[in-house]
């Protein structure tokens, strides 16, 4: 895939690496693998707890572990959260009977409690400091970048995930819901407990804060490593 | 390739993505497999921290441990697409010690207990009292009992390696016959010990070397039985100039 410079297609996101099918042990192109769908999910946890649940963190870990990434303090371990998440996830399915797993709409569930587990941990965070692991940035290292670009790059995602966490709770929810992990509205709006419009303007006024964080209000494009430079050269 | 700036604010946001780790599935849906032991077949079940339970298996009694599993831990348990490595082996040769252990869940007793088990070289036997004295309990030789009967990883984490300083194996999870059929498959001297303990001998040396030891301990087997000096106690053997052997480590402690 080869879009042009600014162009990175939302269909072609996942094309890149490969990802192991546990099932089978053997390593497909991710693009290769049908897109497992909520109502499939749901259909294999009614008929296999355990094995529907396999699957529900083969489709869903990405998601998880970005929004426990993208929400927690960076202190915290990503995959711990993730991890934490999906096994709270799992004692609730066992609760749960045939009829209400057919009716879970499982993505907006699961981050639900992703950003709950996430939320506790900020809490725990304030009352008890300690070190920890910053998650990468999700940026293959392309061949035949300056070394330099690259660095500067890094420090501006860098940047721009400190301003995001630095939001307001539910701004910062919607925005990594929205433009991080790509959640359509209507699944932001049952995970946020709010109407549509509620969680568009959530979207829009975390975007309007982002852009606010880096001290120019121009709408549109942004290209926060060139503002992190030049913020640098005013120094 | 996506390019090197970010055109827009919402296009950075979107590389803000993180992959999840490699195997994150792993980290999260236990697997177990069943593995051919000295004793019969046992289940076995871990995580990427590590294995958390292990059962003697029973005809069709996969089903029934993965059940416990869930019960017990709250996560999903899947058989195991690959074998863990060193697991066969490990089982099937007595060496437990190489593998790692989550013992999340137990207490630090507990743990302690385990810990101090897992040393136990094998084909050698310690007392109760031993294991008591290990872990800096040395009263608390009845809870070492309870303790090592609450072993969720038989045969791996070989609590069938305590015994009663009696020369009786002593209770066992599987059935004192699994104990003694364990022990025997480790070529464990147990009737030698049983017969040195009904005359009242819990240590032997040697007169060469000066080192008391534990029955069961690889140093003293290698010496013949003629050269052999066999005490009741360690203030016996120490009056009589005898040192504790550093391998087997024999301690003064209440018999159990």
């Amino acid at each position: 895939m080869n879009a042009g410079p600014g162009r990175r297609g939302r269909g072609t996101r996942r094309d890149s690496g490969l990802q192991r099918n546990p099932g089978r042990g053997v390593l497909i192109g991710v693009r290769a693998l049908k897109v497992t769908s909520d109502d499939e999910i749901c259909r294999q946890l009614v008929e296999d707890l355990d094995v529907g649940f396999a699957a529900l963190v083969e489709a869903y870990g990405r998601t998880a572990f970005s929004v426990a990434a993208r929400t927690a303090p960076e202190t915290e371990d990503a995959e711990d959260l993730a991890a934490e998440a999906f096994l709270r996830a799992y004692r609730a399915l066992r609760r749960y009977d045939a009829a209400r797993i057919r009716q879970l709409r499982v993505r907006p569930w699961l981050v639900t409690i992703v950003l709950n587990v996430s939320r506790n941990a900020r809490r725990e965070a304030t009352r008890r400091p300690r070190a920890g692991r910053l998650p990468a940035t999700d940026e293959p290292v392309a061949q035949g970048r300056e070394a330099s670009e690259l660095v500067e790059v890094a420090a501006a995602a860098d940047e721009l995930a400190a301003h995001l966490r630095a939001l307001p709770a539910k701004q910062r929810a919607a925005v990594v819901l929205r433009h991080v992990v790509d959640l359509p509205l209507s699944e932001i709006a049952a995970v946020l407990g709010c109407a549509e419009g509620t969680a568009r303007s959530h979207v829009a006024r975390g975007l309007a804060a982002l852009r606010a964080a880096y001290g120019t209000a121009t709408t549109g494009a942004l290209p926060p490593a060139a503002v992190a430079g030049e913020r640098r050269s005013t120094r | 390739m996506s390019p090197a700036v970010p055109s827009s604010l919402e296009e950075a946001l979107r590389r803000l993505e993180v992959s999840s780790p490699r195997d994150f599935v792993d980290r999260v849906v236990a697997r177990y497999a069943t593995v051919a032991g000295p004793a019969g077949d046992l289940y076995v079940a871990w995580t990427r921290a590590g294995i958390s339970l292990a059962e003697f298996a029973s005809p069709g009694g996969e089903a029934g441990f993965a059940a416990r599993y869930r019960e017990r831990f709250g996560r999903p348990i899947l058989p195991a697409a690959n074998p863990l490595p060193g697991l066969a082996a490990a089982v099937r040769r007595g060496h437990g010690e190489r593998l790692a252990y989550d013992l999340a869940g137990l207490s630090a007793f507990e743990v302690a207990v385990l810990q101090a088990t897992l040393a136990i070289p094998v084909g050698e036997v310690r007392p109760y009292a031993w294991v008591a004295a290990e872990i800096g309990r040395p009263r608390a030789v009845r809870a070492v009992g309870s303790a090592l009967g609450r072993n969720p990883v038989p045969v791996l984490i070989p609590c069938h390696r305590v015994t009663r300083s009696d020369g009786t194996v002593g209770n066992y999870g599987g059935g004192p016959a699994s104990k003694e059929a364990l022990l025997r498959a480790e070529q464990v001297n147990l009737d030698e010990v049983a017969e040195l303990a009904a005359r009242g001998v819990h240590y032997v040396g040697t007169p060469t070397t000066r080192i008391v030891c534990l029955p069961s301990c690889k140093d003293a087997r290698r010496v013949a039985a003629s050269s052999r000096r066999g005490f009741r106690d360690l203030t016996e053997a120490g009056s009589a100039g005898y040192r504790p052997c550093l391998r087997c480590r024999p301690r003064p402690g209440r018999s159990a």
